[in-house]
């Protein structure tokens, strides 16, 4: 196991951000830590990556206790955090240089590597520039840069691609999936369920401080019940014909629609268009919803909601 | 695994890091020899007439103003350089960077050992420019290469002591406008002290006041060894300030470091 945790806690005064939590990691794996903003996601990265000490709980990284041996932990991980870390005053070369050093890389090495690193994010033409010229986007891909430059084990990665364009996103995402397939074990906290659904091959769902489901993108769907059909109609009157018809269906009056509750199987769809069929009743227009993660955060998240506020 | 064995490798890189930015973006060396030299400028060619001939009677047949403000002058660039490490260093605390230093496997005192050597080279240079300032404006110390030395290592305590307790008020502040309020009062000391006029002239409260806070020692033993006024107990006064607050700033930025400060 890259990671584990055993009942990590973490409180700020009477304030409960982590409220014992659970997780087994495998090498090689991206898993996803998704939550809303204030769920605590960055307050468990900033743990596991040794930043601020837990209340409790047993902690692992790269096989080395969190508690007793930091410095074996840090030389294994690579951190890009939510804020940029890097040296704006100097340019893309220097920081990545100032790693290298850090990580106390052999001189030659290190400049291979930085050369390596400033083409595969595509910084080669920035490599001289200082960053403070850079777009959001390029100091991103500076910062993961820097991240990568000592090869670590294990990489946090704390919304990633929050705030960047949707082309940046998409390149971004690649990277994440090819530095995966060099070995590396990815903690990746997003806030995006689409990210969470393309990347990770575990997700954990976090709602105020607790997990409240974990698993694969496909288990989690799973446990929001059915998807829908949704019928749209000219008028009232052809809606109110085939809500008589149907019988069991959600009015959507707004927008003079119906939401049939479905399976997503072919014969569903094929019975309730032949019951429209046979009764007349014209339908505009149709669609098919599968359930998807946002489906399953809001069914998960929202109960919690409800049950903190009753 | 200890990190301990980095530290020399780790704390060159740093001073590396920090020197390359100074030199990049001179902007605080500008502020810490501007201010003194603003007031080296102003005192010397506004204020000196009427000052000077009442106050440059040094004992030592000087009646040279600029000979009487120097040493004051110069001691002040320490406290202007502590108020441009605190701002830099609160700058470096609440950007990312130091949270991705502290999250690598590195001799984590090197951050503030850099930081510490870095502005102690920028003031000392600042205090050199001053110096040089001076002497085409006329100063003429009477110091000997022993006394030069002497008054050198002065100034690198003092400015070693100031330094710590800018590293200090600049971990501690929780904003910039803190970091670079809080050691203002340390640019005000000299003047409220022998730097500018001789205590003596200064009425009561405010004269003790002058005479006990730490720069008057200091500027007392740095006046004696370059223009050879009596020194007395000064130099001890002015070396126990010089240690008690660097152990002072060192322990109070040592414990607020540690602390995660992005948030």
């Amino acid at each position: 196991m890259a990671i584990t945790a055993r009942g990590l806690r973490k409180s700020y005064g009477d304030h409960v951000v982590l409220d014992g939590i659970d997780l087994d990691i495998a090498e090689g794996t991206i898993f996803s830590l998704l939550g809303p903003n204030g769920a605590g996601k960055t307050t468990a990265v900033k743990i596991l990556t040794t930043l601020i000490k837990a209340d409790g709980g047993q902690l692992t990284v790269g096989g080395h206790d969190l508690a007793r041996e930091p410095d074996a932990v840090r030389a294994m991980i690579g951190v890009t955090g939510q804020f940029s870390a890097v040296e704006t005053l100097l340019n893309g070369e220097e920081n990545l240089l100032l790693m290298a050093d850090l990580w106390h890389l052999e001189r030659r090495h290190g400049r291979r590597r930085a050369a390596e690193l400033l083409e595969r994010l595509d910084l080669v033409e920035a490599a001289k520039k200082p960053v403070i010229t850079y777009s959001g986007g390029m100091r991103r891909r500076l910062d993961l840069a820097m991240t990568l430059v000592g090869s670590p084990r294990v990489i946090f990665l704390d919304e990633p691609t929050t705030g960047l364009d949707p082309r940046s996103r998409r390149g971004m995402w690649q990277l994440i999936r090819d530095l995966v397939a060099d070995g590396v074990t990815i903690f990746l906290t997003t806030q995006y369920l689409e990210e969470a659904d393309h990347l990770a091959d575990r997700i954990a769902v976090l709602d105020h401080g607790r997990l409240v489901a974990e698993g694969t993108a496909e288990e989690l769907k799973r446990r929001v019940p059915g998807g829908s059909i949704a019928l749209r109609f000219a008028d009232v009157a052809a809606m109110d014909a085939a809500a008589r018809v149907l019988g069991q269906v959600t009015r959507h009056d707004d927008d003079l629609s119906l939401h049939v509750p479905s399976d997503g199987a072919v014969a569903t769809l094929r019975s309730v268009l032949n019951q429209l069929d046979s009764a007349s009743v014209a339908v505009e227009n149709l669609s098919l919803h599968t359930p998807d993660l946002d489906d399953v955060f809001l069914a998960l998240t929202g109960n919690m909601e409800r049950k903190a506020s009753a | 695994m200890s990190t301990r064995s980095y530290a020399v490798t780790d704390s060159i890189t740093m001073l590396r890091r920090d020197l390359k930015k100074i030199l990049r973006y001179p902007t605080s060396v500008i502020f810490i020899v501007g201010f003194p030299l603003l007031f080296l400028l102003l005192f010397v060619y506004v204020f000196g007439g009427a000052l000077g001939t009442s106050v440059a009677n040094l004992g030592n047949g000087s009646t040279s103003y600029v000979d009487y403000i120097v040493p004051g002058l110069v001691v002040m660039t320490a406290a202007t350089g502590s108020l441009g490490t605190s701002s830099s260093v609160n700058v470096d605390m609440t950007e990312g960077i130091i949270a991705r230093f502290r999250t690598m496997a590195i001799f984590r005192p090197s951050i503030l050992i850099a930081r510490v050597v870095s502005s102690m080279m920028q003031t000392l240079t600042s205090m050199a420019l001053i110096f040089g300032v001076a002497l085409l404006m006329g100063f003429r110390p009477t110091a000997g290469i022993g006394e030069w030395i002497m008054a050198i290592g002065l100034l690198a305590l003092a400015t070693f002591a100031l330094t710590w307790l800018g590293v200090a008020f600049g971990v501690a502040a929780k904003t910039l406008d803190a970091a670079s309020n809080a050691p203002f009062p340390l640019i005000i000391l000299p003047f409220v002290g022998s730097g500018i006029v001789p205590t003596e002239s200064m009425p009561n409260g405010v004269r003790q006041f002058a005479e006990y806070q730490p720069f008057t020692p200091i500027i007392e033993t740095l006046r004696g060894l370059l223009m050879g006024t009596p020194i007395g107990h000064n130099a001890v006064i002015a070396i126990a300030w010089c240690v008690g607050l660097s152990i002072v700033g060192f322990l109070w930025a040592r414990k607020n470091f540690n602390r995660d400060r992005t948030q």
